[in-house]
């Protein structure tokens, strides 16, 4: 059995980043003064001629990575998800996207459990923004054994991809010597029931898990997908869940317009239309606190899950 | 430059000027003005600057171009094609449905085009990282990025002018096409660059000023840029936008309108006498 860490997933990436670079000397690590949060600086320590500081530019950081990839470069670019997605959408869109070219923008500091930082950085619009994008890869690993996979799968493809990371730490659950496998764009069913489907991304799988645990033992059966690829989407297992158990809720750390609610809702009305139920930050923007207790005022907890399933199976 | 070199450069430049008035006639829009003022540029860099070959267009030691102010891609178009990174004929297909050439540069699917660009201030730091890139690997390519003086009213740019001086760009050769007219007006009403010699300084480049229509100040101003050492240089080229098509020049209705029948053939018939009395001039 795999040790349990309690790590936050740019902890992760920090650890992910350097050590797929150990085996490809193409990889480029660029940042835009916030390597100590975004934890590319244990990648600095470690390769700092494969290191580029680009200073606070985040526009520049993002047309640089294009120009490296050009060049052959596998560019990994960091820096706030608000930044990188929110800042530099159009220098994502036009000079990553557009040109097909092999760039891997990671977002850290997604969410609201930045926490402190309040609204300014709390990024729950970056999911949706990046999905609009052709030709983009999302993913957002859920702790840290996924964020190791997600990484070197990040640098094996050689599609742009949006790398979504958290600053709060959070236990793992995945197991990788028991069976955990990521395979980019597909779900991975999580815990298995028929009255219900749980479909989580991110920081918000554990949360369900816990939520999905708890009701077993109150003998409700949910079953839960954990969504790490949000694109392409894994609409097979999604489809498959709506067609088994009727009723789906979709939880997220991300505004519930544009987010994995909305992709799973697409996926459903043009397949099979059941009942959806989304948790998410409800359209508005949030503000300054430790980061486990906006989770639970925006519901992004156990016992809101709890709460939200059993509504729906009473409906 | 001796006279031989300049007679052929100043007919190359001829023949790239007819051929973006063919382009952005047979497409019915476009922008020519900015195209015809850097027309002199493009010719010195594909035919006597940059070391590449037509047909080996992704070869990894190139040097490398990328046209920041990418609207002006029917010059750089007609370029390529003069010096056969594909045919003539392509030209008259710029900005139709299933085109090579788009209203844009397209890399993935114009041969010889290194980047894609076309949103002002993106392709200077595309440029960087080409320019870095050839640094960490220790390469002795060359990175050429045009920019247009309007262009420089984007932030990007100074944050990439940053990072060139920052990181010691010396293979990084910034051009700016300073032909003092942008859509909305001289770009001395509308932004406000100058001064942009004190500025690029400022920023760490070396800065050569000169006529962007003469071949010997070109020559010059290239040569200088490479043989800087331990930081970029920025060209600031001072041209006419709409240079030698009458009705064109100096006039910012050029900027992004095609000529119609009359016009056209207008342009085209000052061009060939043009290029006949070059051939003339012994």
């Amino acid at each position: 059995m795999a040790e349990m860490v309690k790590k936050a997933t740019r902890e992760s990436f920090g650890e992910a980043v350097t050590l797929a670079a150990e085996s490809n000397s193409d990889i480029i690590v660029l940042d835009a003064d916030l390597a100590a949060a975004t934890k590319t600086s244990i990648f600095k320590k470690k390769y700092p001629e494969r290191f580029i500081d680009c200073g606070i530019a985040e526009s520049n950081m993002v047309g640089v990575s294009a120009g490296l990839a050009t060049c052959g470069k596998i560019p990994f670019c960091a820096t706030f998800a608000m930044f990188a997605a929110g800042r530099a959408f159009e220098q994502i869109r036009n000079s990553v996207a557009y040109p097909h070219l092999n760039v891997k923008i990671v977002g850290s500091h997604a969410g609201i459990s930045v926490g402190e930082d309040g609204a300014t950085h709390q990024c729950c619009e970056d999911i949706g923004l990046m999905r609009t994008v052709p030709n983009m890869v999302i993913i957002n690993p859920a702790d840290h054994y996924e964020m190791i996979e997600a990484v070197k799968a990040a640098a094996e493809t050689k599609e742009p991809v949006y790398l979504r990371l958290g600053r709060l730490a959070v236990e793992s659950f995945n197991d990788p010597d028991a069976g955990y496998k990521f395979e980019l764009g597909k779900g991975i069913t999580l815990h298995e029931g028929n009255d219900i489907t749980v479909v989580a991304t991110g920081l918000c799988v554990s949360e369900a898990l816990k939520a999905c645990k708890s009701l077993e033992a109150e003998g409700v059966n949910v079953r839960l997908i954990n969504i790490h690829t949000i694109k392409p989407l894994d609409k097979d297992i999604i489809i498959k869940a709506a067609k088994e158990t009727g009723k789906i809720i979709t939880v997220e750390e991300h505004n519930v317009i544009g987010g994995l609610g909305d992709a799973v809702c697409s996926v459903l009305a043009e397949n099979h239309p059941v009942p959806v139920r989304k948790i998410g930050v409800e359209d508005r923007f949030g503000y300054s606190g430790p980061a486990k207790e906006l989770l639970e005022i925006f519901g992004l907890c156990e016992s809101n899950i709890k709460k939200v399933i059993k509504e729906e199976l009473n409906k | 430059m001796n006279s031989a070199d300049k007679k052929s450069l100043k007919k190359l430049a001829c023949q790239v000027r007819l051929g973006i008035i063919d382009a952005v006639y047979s497409a019915k829009s476009g922008h020519p003005g900015g195209s015809l003022s850097a027309a002199d540029i493009y010719t010195y860099l594909y035919f006597k600057e940059m070391n590449i070959d037509p047909s080996n267009p992704k070869d990894e030691n190139r040097d490398r171009f990328v046209l920041s102010k990418g609207h002006t891609c029917p010059g750089l178009y007609s370029a390529l094609s003069l010096r056969g990174y594909f045919p003539r004929e392509e030209l008259t297909k710029l900005r139709k449905v299933d085109a090579m050439l788009q209203g844009h540069p397209d890399m993935k699917g114009t041969p010889g085009v290194d980047m894609s660009s076309g949103s002002l201030g993106q392709g200077i730091s595309a440029a960087c990282g080409m320019a870095m890139a050839g640094k960490l690997d220790s390469k002795s390519y060359r990175v050429y990025t045009l920019l247009g003086d309007g262009e420089c009213e984007e932030g990007q740019v100074w944050e990439a002018c940053m990072f060139a001086a920052h990181h010691n760009l010396d293979n990084l050769c910034v051009i700016v096409d300073c032909n003092g007219l942008q859509i909305d007006g001289p770009v001395e009403e509308v932004g406000g660059i100058e001064p942009l010699d004190k500025k690029l300084e400022a920023f760490g480049f070396e800065v050569v000023k000169i006529n962007g229509h003469c071949f010997d100040e070109i020559e010059a101003a290239f040569d200088k840029a490479r043989s800087t050492s331990g930081k970029p240089t920025a060209i600031i080229a001072n041209t006419t936008k709409g240079r030698h098509v009458s009705y064109m020049e100096n006039q910012v209705g050029w900027h992004g309108s095609a000529p119609n029948e009359e016009q056209y053939n207008i342009a085209i018939k000052e061009l060939n006498d043009m290029l006949a009395k070059i051939e003339e001039d012994e």
